[in-house]
């Protein structure tokens, strides 16, 4: 195909049918002066090179972004993670980021609920709605979304072992609401190998757990097809130390044995690919980021095309969502945060991510305050309507810089994929400790950096102050634990007890048979507000506990 | 450095918190100056916490908790200690534990607390400090 050709295909292809069905945000987008603003800047002379390595936005290999109008189209979801105390209290925090402009809910849940703990008991002390809302029952969850339309935004749950449990309450919360599950739109976690080696919240072994999983990818296919059912994270293991590329070649390991388990298991590939979204870190160095996110992109789009042989784009397209770095933010001189975050959150706009959260200047002290997330979310918003980055696609291609290291990137990744196969695979690599001596060594290495001086951190090793004021810290009352706990304990007492045994028996059965999917037995359970502790205890007790 | 044996010490994740970078970066380091380090995982009770450091017959142990869970999880790692007949080893704590709780864990009877920035040279000098006035201490020299 000559240059031309291939430019003007992809107009008359992917571009019109875009616009046709989703207009850009304006007419035209012009410089202060009325100049039009290029929607892709593009060589002179478009060479086989060009269209191998980077192609056009929305077109295999994806380098530019996944859809042919990127941010004209539709700028990023604003997401900001949230949730913390009591179901009552993080449903007016998300009422409250909804009337400041947020654009889709992201929900954090406390690490008992995260492991699949009720809220009474013994290991949850001390945690019980701290690092996010506390959910026992159904009752808590249709307190969390009391008011707030189901079918018009999109959701975000950063779960992962008992994702399963949380999707079916959330489920049936919509119900309630009169929105048909089909119209669901949001995400799970749902990522657990990232788990055993970043982030801590497993309960089950790899195995199990990964068939948790296929049934969720199966039974969603069917049922609740706009909801994305994982989240395939790079974010913690980057939080955990390891490098940019580190972050893109474990990420995508994880990615290909979901999609492996999952054909394995005789699901269709476009039944199921399409759904799988990524979760990337958005650090401090810019251009390295710029990069990594491109080169993920391409190299998972050569994944699915080469390996699975996905045929329809859309299974072959890496969707992201992005964080700004938590590990990069300093307890010291609070305020110079809001400029890293800032930095952080325009390299994943200029990567072209799909949604993006930004850290709050306080983070590394506690929960942020409100006034630290409006910050937060302005910072978004100043980007998206300010900077002009969101006017055209993929300014950075064409850099040398950037195209060397995108390639360089995606290269280090190919390699760290094909050593983790040689070890036999990402679950094997886990459990030999391959993957987790890897991060380690990178966290060590940086950190010594650090110590050393060789790599300065603004008010940290250089530049500090004395006697800096403290600002003040949104803390979690310690009577949110006991409160919960008498909340659980009255619906308990309120349920049909008989009935809930019952199901729970039953869904013991369903999990010991090895086939069963787990989705219905677990939605009827829910249903009848039986609670995530008990829910997760059978699993438990079937499937066994993993210790690292 | 005058001892030849090396101090022993416990590095701990108490609770549920998995955040264990800062805690793995401590016990790698500590090694790296000549201390054996006994790291325990994360997701450990206190009761764990504290028959792991009787066990291992360490001279102190780091806590390192993120998750906000400190006032309950360090204190109660003491109190195990105690009812395990070790009240004497020497606890220190890390992690993002904001300024008043500090004064109230210390006055619960933590040896000392780090918050983050710390330099690693400043928690291991802690370390040897504690290691060397701790009743537990093993530097018989």
């Amino acid at each position: 195909m000559t240059d031309s050709n291939s430019l003007s295909d992809w107009q008359k292809q992917e571009l019109a049918s875009s616009l046709s069905r989703f207009p850009e945000r304006k007419k035209t987008f012009t410089r202060h002066g009325g100049e039009e603003i290029q929607r892709l800047a593009l060589p002179e002379e478009i060479d086989e090179e060009y269209e191998r390595q980077l192609g056009f936005p929305g077109r295999y290999p994806f380098t530019r972004g996944v859809q042919p109008t990127m941010h004209r189209g539709r700028l990023w979801t604003m997401r900001q993670y949230a949730g913390f105390s009591t179901a009552a209290e993080s449903n007016l925090r998300y009422r409250y980021l909804l009337e400041q402009g947020t654009t889709g809910l992201s929900v954090a849940f406390d690490l008992p609920t995260q492991i699949g703990y009720d809220s009474d008991d013994p290991m949850a002390l001390g945690e019980v709605g701290k690092v996010g809302v506390a959910i026992d029952t159904l009752a808590d969850m249709e307190v969390l979304f009391q008011e707030i339309p189901l079918g018009e935004i999109s959701t975000s749950m950063t779960i992962n072992s008992p994702a399963i449990v949380l999707l079916a309450m959330y489920i049936v919360v919509a119900e309630k609401q009169g929105v048909a599950t089909d119209q669901l739109r949001g995400t799970i976690q749902n990522d657990v190998l990232k788990e055993y080696v970043a982030r801590g919240t497993y309960i089950f072994p790899p195995r199990p757990s990964l068939r948790l999983i296929t049934n969720i990818f199966q039974w969603c296919g069917t049922h609740a097809p706009l909801f994305n059912t994982i989240s395939i994270s790079g974010y913690h293991i980057r939080e955990a130390g390891s490098t940019a590329a580190q972050e893109v070649g474990l990420t995508l390991a994880n990615g290909i044995t979901y999609v492996q388990t999952a054909l394995d298991a005789g699901l269709e590939l476009d039944q199921f690919a399409r759904r799988l979204a990524f979760f990337f870190n958005a650090s401090s160095n810019l251009l390295e980021e710029v990069a990594k996110f491109r080169a993920a992109r391409r190299l998972w789009a050569r994944i699915m095309k080469n390996r699975f042989e996905a045929r329809n784009p859309a299974s072959q397209m890496l969707r992201f969502h992005s964080q700004t770095a938590g590990s990069s933010l300093t307890a010291q001189q609070v305020d110079n945060n809001i400029v890293r975050v800032t930095i952080q959150a325009l390299a994943a706009v200029l990567g072209g991510t799909q949604s993006l959260h930004t850290n709050s200047r306080d983070e590394a002290l506690g929960l942020p305050t409100e006034d630290s997330v409006r910050t937060a979310l302005r910072t978004q918003q100043i980007i998206a309507h300010e900077s002009g980055i969101a006017e055209t696609i993929d300014p950075l291609a064409g850099s040398y810089y950037i195209e060397q290291l995108t390639d360089q990137i995606e290269l280090e990744a190919e390699e760290l994929i094909a050593t983790i196969e040689e070890a036999g695979g990402v679950v094997a690599a886990i459990e030999n400790g391959l993957i987790q001596r890897r991060i380690e060594e990178s966290a060590y290495q940086y950190q010594l950096e650090v110590e050393q001086g060789e790599r300065v951190i603004v008010g940290v090793n250089k530049f500090q102050e004395s006697a800096e004021e403290r600002p003040p810290l949104h803390r979690v009352d310690p009577a949110v634990e006991d409160e919960q706990v008498g909340r659980l304990a009255a619906v308990r007492a309120g349920r049909d007890n008989v009935e809930v045994d019952r199901l729970l028996a039953e869904l013991k059965m369903a999990a010991q048979s090895g086939e069963d999917n787990l989705m219905e037995p677990i939605l009827a359970a829910v249903r009848a507000y039986a609670s995530l502790g008990e829910i997760c205890l059978v699993l438990r007790e079937v499937f066994g506990e993993y210790r690292d | 450095m005058s001892t030849t044996t090396p101090h022993r010490v416990l590095i701990a994740k108490p609770g549920l918190d998995g955040h264990d970078r800062g805690a793995k970066f401590i016990a790698r380091a500590l090694r790296d100056h000549g201390f054996e380090v006994i790291y325990t995982g994360i997701r450990r009770s206190p009761e764990e916490i504290a028959a792991a450091a009787i066990q291992e017959d360490v001279a102190a142990i780091g806590l390192s908790s993120l998750s906000g869970a400190h006032l309950r999880l360090f204190p109660a790692v003491l109190t195990a200690l105690k009812n395990q007949g070790a009240g004497d080893i020497p606890v220190l704590g890390g992690g993002v534990i904001p300024d008043e709780d500090i004064k109230t864990l210390l006055a619960a009877g933590l040896h000392a607390i780090f918050t983050p920035g710390t330099p690693a040279a400043t928690i291991i000098e802690a370390f040897r400090a504690a290691c060397q006035t701790g009743s537990h201490s093993d530097s018989d020299d």
